[in-house]
């Protein structure tokens, strides 16, 4: 899985999730099976921006490489198994184009 | 047979002389008179045992008109608006208990004014205490160690709902506390009074006994993670959600520590 791939993935928060920001940290819950889930400061970052228009690469950037040392390539690929994980569990959709 | 919880009744119908005294040892301290006034009328259809797989898991779905709630021991329909439902059952106090338990946390996330909570809880001095945790938590251990002085509201469920601003409702935070019959470990179904609600306590076992603040966002995760609710439905996921905010807002959370002696009791007034 290569920084190639995640340059064309488009997050955008899953609609039917309840989700709060509390102090600086993201809750979110999903209804189907009443999971729950809190991210970390970076999670947050890339959950708050996921708007279905804006790229993984550029979030990545953006929001993580612009406010740490980390090299992009690295940040890049977290940020695309962080993104499928919360994909797997249905509350943040991965789509190859914008929305 | 009426059984009230929380303020909200709910009439069990049924003929079977030998469920409904089943029925009047698990709820004797929470049954009222039989009339037609109570809001939510169950009708329960007695079935041979095992209607499905025992362990089959609990699923509670919305078909666009009313509740379906399935389980290995029961089936039930439950229509929010004529506020009727069906069972369908055994003859035993396990299964319209759940029932009971499910149409409670749907209807107090309907109307987003609480919910039902994995703890114990209890009143001392006017003022009622609950007490949260996983199953090892200590919910029950700090039940047996209550004083004489502490009325037991539950071992194992507790009822939290907002106050609709009578004389007696919460002072300060407008939340209070109902006794339930639902009963854990202890096997002893709880007083039926209510309180204000004073504090929300997560419980954790240690060395010593001591009170520690919690931060919203733990505060927030920790309830959320206790509190009892079945079904998938984005629109009450979403007022539970917002029922909690609220109650963390006005209600102090704290994380309490302790000892397995009655000591700890000391810290809870």
């Amino acid at each position: 899985m290569g920084a190639d791939q995640v340059s064309e993935l488009y997050p955008l928060r899953a609609a039917n999730v309840a989700a709060r920001v509390f102090d600086g940290e993201v809750i979110v819950m999903n209804p189907a099976d009443s999971s729950l889930f809190n991210l970390n400061e970076t999670g947050t970052a890339i959950w708050q921006a996921a708007d279905g228009t804006t790229s993984l690469r550029e979030i990545v950037e953006r929001e993580i490489c612009g406010v740490s040392e980390i090299d992009s390539d690295t940040a890049l690929a977290d940020a695309e198994e962080f993104a499928r994980a919360l994909a797997g569990h249905g509350i943040l959709l991965l789509r190859t184009e914008p929305a | 047979m009426i059984v009230t919880i929380g303020g909200l009744a709910v009439r069990i119908a049924t003929d079977d002389p030998v469920f409904l005294g089943i029925l009047r040892q698990q709820y004797a301290a929470f049954t009222g008179a039989e009339t037609d006034g109570a809001p939510i009328v169950l009708e329960v259809e007695l079935t041979p045992p095992l209607l499905q797989s025992p362990d089959e898991d609990l699923a509670v779905r919305f078909d666009g008109e009313a509740w379906e709630m399935r389980r290995g021991d029961f089936m039930a329909r439950y229509d929010p608006k004529t506020r009727r439902g069906q069972v369908r059952q055994s003859a035993n106090r396990h299964s319209i208990d759940s029932v009971i338990r499910i149409i409670h946390s749907l209807e107090l996330a309907r109307a987003g004014s609480g919910f039902l909570l994995h703890a114990a809880s209890a009143v001392r001095n006017g003022k009622a205490f609950v007490f949260s945790g996983v199953s090892g938590a200590g919910k029950t251990t700090l039940s047996r160690l209550a004083p004489p002085d502490v009325c037991l509201l539950t071992d194992e469920v507790s009822y939290v709902r907002k106050g609709d601003g009578g004389p007696d409702c919460g002072r300060k935070s407008g939340y209070q506390a109902f006794g339930t019959p639902f009963a854990g470990e202890l096997g002893k179904a709880g007083e039926n009074i209510h309180a204000p609600l004073g504090a929300l306590y997560f419980l954790e076992q240690a060395s010593g006994n001591r009170i520690g603040q919690l931060g919203r966002a733990e505060a927030l995760r920790m309830l959320l993670r206790n509190i009892l609710f079945f079904a998938q439905d984005p629109k009450l996921v979403e007022q539970v959600f917002a029922i909690a905010e609220d109650f963390i807002e006005t209600v102090p959370v704290c994380r309490l520590s302790f000892r397995p002696e009655a000591l700890v009791w000391e810290l809870i007034r």
